[in-house]
């Protein structure tokens, strides 16, 4: 390797190390409302621009503005690609009773299927599977993490 | 396959009965009663027998262990230390010379003799009275002697009842689940194990999530939770003959499922369209009767043991509480009026109390409050601990408890517990892996 690759290396590392303090120092600023996660760290894609996921306040299964906006684009995107089916999957966050989450988690998901179908998508394209507070993305014990998992994610069916 | 031996024949030779010492049950392990358990004197020909059979040197001396481990764990009693005996176990079965066991303070004294007689295990043991100088009880029994660890839970059993007055909880198992892997994608499987925590066994091989198993009050099936094919549905499993079926097929997710108190009917939440409702199934009949019709969340429910009143949890006044309702879903009545949310009732076995799961301020507490709701009293608190089980005497509790993650993802365990209904005696059973969701069995040799 010559110098000057290793320079562009180095210098590469350097931007990527930047990059990521950035994003741990936002980590801590406005990454909830109320206690509603509204960062994007977990978050993946269905298609560009359109977001897998919705997030839950605590003990609640009311979609805020922002999941409203976020499931309006799935339901955009489902019309578009009208082979995907979806399983829309609920989730709770670790403070809670363990059967009292999965009915938890199912009613989370759907309220999101409520929404994807008045936004014209078929019920028959969507499935509900509750996972309860079995499967959190982040497995910290603190507001931030339980944030992230009080959620309903879409997943391709096929 | 399991249980194949299940049966042990027991002799009562007949004695007169003086309850001359008896334990303070009421006042947890406050004052321990101070125990004797001599080791089971065994004679050479048996010894040999049974070393060859079993693998274990002194078939006496460990049966005599798991009688004294046992008195020790219910909090009640204080096995001595057996360094300070001072007559050997065969003399002492016959006639012990009270004045050297009241020199090291015991009150009771536990002697007996193990044979090998016709390839079986002749179990004899001996229950005494030191202050009275009398014998107060004696059995006899024969079993195979693959057998020997339950020969001492049911020595325990009958030293227990007959000392306390109340039934023993130690010829038991707990079926749990067990935890490996990281938080984020837990591997589960159902295991089973003494209650003591020895014989553990796997029965799912963690291919798929599995949840709250519960055994049946009768038998030895258990109901539980299977992600089978990414279908959540509620399961019965044989755990003698390792079949399995479903039998929540409803068309969508069925969950939280206990027996009736006969073991005929299995009771658990149905969830569609975002509402979870309560139902019952006869496992003979098939027949599916709706208990509850609400639009709110109702889950966990617990029978009484006489099945008329059936306790759940809701969420109909907003938050999760605990209510009552006749055993087909009239007279729902709310029970739960602490501050804070409570959830997963659990009806005693002796039909008095009602365990529960409470969450207040970010704690979570085990607690019991009458049936009408009155009289709570929370037992332990923690970061996280829920689901209590009953002990089948209805005196002991077990649940499972978690720890903080931190923010690196370290530092998390499940672990079980179990803690006196007084709130004495809170101890973590031993498990191999890290364990949730404990169910507590009935009495094997009733």
């Amino acid at each position: 390797m010559n110098l000057s690759k290793f320079l562009k290396n180095g210098f590469l590392i350097l931007v990527a190390s930047l990059v990521l303090t950035a994003c741990a120092t936002q980590k801590k600023t406005g990454q909830m409302q109320g206690d509603v996660y509204t960062g994007k760290e977990t978050v993946e894609y269905l298609a560009s621009g359109v977001p897998d996921r919705v997030f839950f306040a605590t003990n609640e299964t009311v979609l805020t503005t922002a999941s409203r906006e976020t499931l309006r684009k799935q339901a955009a995107w489902l019309r578009k690609n009208s082979k995907i089916n979806v399983v829309l999957e609920g989730h709770a966050d670790e403070r809670g009773t363990r059967e009292y989450n999965l009915a938890l988690g199912e009613r989370r998901a759907n309220s999101a299927k409520d929404y994807l179908m008045t936004y014209g998508i078929s019920s028959d394209r969507i499935s509900v599977l509750s996972y309860g507070k079995e499967r959190p993305v982040d497995s910290g014990s603190n507001p931030l993490a339980w944030s992230k998992n009080r959620r309903s994610v879409t997943v391709k069916a096929n | 396959m399991l249980l194949r031996y299940l049966f042990i024949v027991l002799i009562i030779i007949p004695i007169e009965a003086f309850a001359l010492i008896e334990v303070d049950i009421t006042r947890g392990n406050l004052s321990p009663l101070p125990v004797a358990v001599s080791p089971l004197a065994i004679d050479k020909d048996s010894k040999e027998n049974f070393e060859k059979l079993l693998k274990k040197k002194n078939l006496g001396s460990e049966i005599s262990v798991i009688v004294e481990n046992n008195l020790r764990q219910s909090g009640l009693f204080n096995p001595l230390n057996k360094d300070a005996f001072l007559q050997k176990p065969d003399i002492a079965n016959l006639k012990p010379r009270f004045e050297d066991w009241n020199l090291i303070k015991a009150q009771a004294l536990i002697t007996g003799k193990v044979t090998f007689v016709d390839k079986k295990l002749r179990v004899e043991f001996r229950l005494w009275d030191v202050l009275a100088g009398k014998e107060m009880m004696a059995l006899a029994f024969t079993t195979v002697p693959s057998n020997w660890r339950r020969v001492g839970h049911i020595i325990t059993d009958k030293v227990y009842e007959r000392l306390t007055g109340e039934k023993g909880y130690f010829d038991t198992r707990i079926i749990y689940v067990s935890e490996e892997g990281p938080k984020t994608n837990r591997v589960k499987k159902l295991a089973i194990m003494d209650q003591d925590g020895v014989n553990n066994k796997f029965l799912t091989l963690g291919n798929e999530l599995v949840l709250t198993p519960r055994f049946s009050p009768t038998n030895q099936m258990v109901t539980y939770l299977s992600y089978f094919k990414n279908l959540p549905r509620v399961y019965l499993l044989d755990i003698e003959t390792g079949m399995q079926e479903v039998v929540g097929d409803f068309p969508g997710m069925t969950f939280a499922p206990r027996f009736s108190p006969d073991g005929k009917k299995i009771i658990m939440s149905f969830a569609k369209d975002g509402n979870s409702d309560i139902y019952t199934m006869d496992l003979e009949s098939r027949i599916v009767e709706r208990i509850t019709n609400h639009p709110s969340i109702d889950t966990s429910p617990s029978f009484s043991p006489d099945g008329r009143y059936i306790a759940f949890n809701s969420d109909r006044s907003k938050y999760q509480q605990i209510y009552v309702m006749d055993k087909n879903g009239k007279n729902v009545k709310r029970i739960s009026f602490g501050n804070g949310l409570y959830g997963t009732p659990v009806w005693s076995p002796r039909g008095d109390l009602i365990a529960f799961t409470k969450l207040h301020k970010g704690k979570f507490y085990i607690g019991v409050m009458r049936t009408d709701g009155t009289g709570e009293r929370l037992l332990t608190e923690n970061f996280y601990q829920e689901a209590p089980s009953w002990s089948p005497n209805g005196r002991v509790l077990i649940f499972y408890r978690e720890t903080k993650t931190n923010s690196k993802g370290e530092g998390f365990s499940a672990k079980l517990w179990s803690i006196d209904l007084t709130g004495y005696n809170e101890r973590m059973v031993e498990t191999e892996t890290d364990a949730s969701d404990p169910s507590w069995s009935s009495l094997l040799s009733n």
